[in-house]
């Protein structure tokens, strides 16, 4: 008994100890990535093809999930609303929702599960068909090469996705608000502008998606390149990328949210 | 450089992006209405300022002339310190009164001026002497039933 209780306790600090050096390994690879950045400027082909890996494909989902949420936010804020006779503010929902939390939020968990999968099965893929070790044979920094445009690239998609995301959102809110409904059509905009401020709002979540974006591809990148080069660990990794940066994006909108809205 | 369509796919795909950004600023939001730049602070006190919130309107004849800029507490007077940034296209006579109203019946609270007869006009850091703190209906509803006990009944003929 005394023997697989102390097993139990070793396996649970082995664990512990595992996960905080991977955290240490991680954050060396997030400075390295970070140090061998300067081949961005100097080829940004390699940052313009990553940037249509990660951005461009992910319009799509990106702009039909965006249309949808902000329908649904709509037609549910609408009948909340309703009960208190102020439909009209149902531009003001719609557009502080997205534009704060629902745009940065969930573009980036789409983002994670579309741009962050495929990066880490790509960079995973590479690591077990042993193209980075001909690449650090021939003497060619993969970091360099393979790491650091998909960062950039990643980091430069993001906002730009996110900010999609909540003028799709905003437009579908107004077809369903106004178009279907029947809502005001200037106290759906002039309430919506009076209450959305640049700086305090837009600017806030923007800075949210770039932090999410860094999250992500830095979770992407460094599961696929710490990837067991074997199938089976290549899907490992994929799996995690998705939950791992999924939590982080859900736990880093919390702190974020917490230090920008506070008491306002 | 040869150019590629990848590269054209990139550019549409930023430029929808900035597109997307601007969209935001511009139709969704109110970028640039009140500038810092372009207002000038005055100050206020009030007895009580009830639910009033830092960026809260500030209105007169229902027009925005400016926003909130900051709340805090005198400790001498044992009186909230509003300071108002009000745009400079805006000039408003030294009397000036401001009292916190309510939008609506439960809405948001903001501060209207009533603009006064002097000739002097306010500038930078004066301080706004005829104030009127925001009605609390607790306190309102309260005076109402004491009032109402206090009424002699009319006896029945």
């Amino acid at each position: 008994m005394p023997d697989r209780l102390l097993h139990g306790i070793r396996r649970v600090g082995h664990r512990t100890i595992e996960s905080v050096w991977r955290l240490g390994v991680a954050a060396r690879f997030f400075v390295l990535t970070l140090l061998h950045s300067g081949i961005c400027l100097r080829r940004p082909h390699l940052v313009i093809r990553e940037i249509f890996s990660t951005g461009v494909l992910s319009l799509i989902i990106i702009v039909v999930s965006g249309l949808f949420v902000g329908m649904v936010l709509g037609l549910q804020g609408y009948e909340t609303l309703q009960t208190y006779g102020s439909e009209e503010a149902l531009g003001i929902l719609v557009a502080l929702s997205l534009v704060r939390e629902l745009g940065p939020v969930v573009a980036a968990l789409l983002f994670a599960s579309r741009a962050g999968s495929a990066i880490t099965a790509e960079i995973g893929l590479m690591k077990a068909t042993e193209q980075i070790a001909a690449m650090e044979m021939m003497a060619v920094d993969p970091i360099a090469r393979v790491v650091a445009p998909r960062f950039w690239g990643g980091i430069v998609s993001m906002p730009l996705l996110a900010a999609l995301f909540s003028a799709m959102g905003v437009f579908g809110g107004y077809l369903v608000g106004v178009v279907m409904i029947g809502v005001d059509d200037g106290a759906f905009w002039s309430q919506m502008q009076s209450a959305v401020d640049f700086r305090e709002d837009i600017l806030n979540g923007v800075i949210k998606s770039m932090v999410f974006g860094v999250a992500v591809t830095v979770v992407a990148l460094f599961e696929g390149y710490d990837a067991p080069p074997t199938a089976e660990g290549v899907s490992r990794a994929t799996t995690r990328t998705v939950v791992t940066s999924s939590l982080a994006i859900l736990a880093l909108d919390f702190v974020l949210t917490a230090f920008m809205f506070r008491g306002v | 450089m040869e150019r590629t369509t990848l590269d054209l796919w990139v550019g549409l795909f930023v430029v929808a992006g900035i597109a997307a950004l601007i969209f935001l600023a511009m139709k969704v939001g109110n970028v640039g209405n009140f500038d810092a730049a372009k207002t000038y602070a005055v100050t206020a006190k009030f007895g009580d300022i009830g639910g009033l919130k830092v960026r809260a309107p500030v209105k007169s004849s229902g027009v925005v002339v400016g926003r909130v800029g900051e709340i805090g507490f005198d400790t001498q007077a044992y009186q909230a310190v509003v300071v108002l940034n009000i745009g400079t296209a805006y000039k408003f006579p030294v009397d000036t009164s401001a009292s916190i109203m309510t939008s609506g019946l439960l809405g948001e609270q903001y501060i209207a001026l009533a603009a006064g007869a002097e000739e002097k006009l306010l500038g930078p850091n004066d301080v706004l002497k005829i104030t009127q703190g925001a009605v609390v209906l607790e306190n309102l509803i309260g005076q109402f039933l004491y009032n109402k006990t206090d009424e002699p009944t009319t006896p029945a003929e």
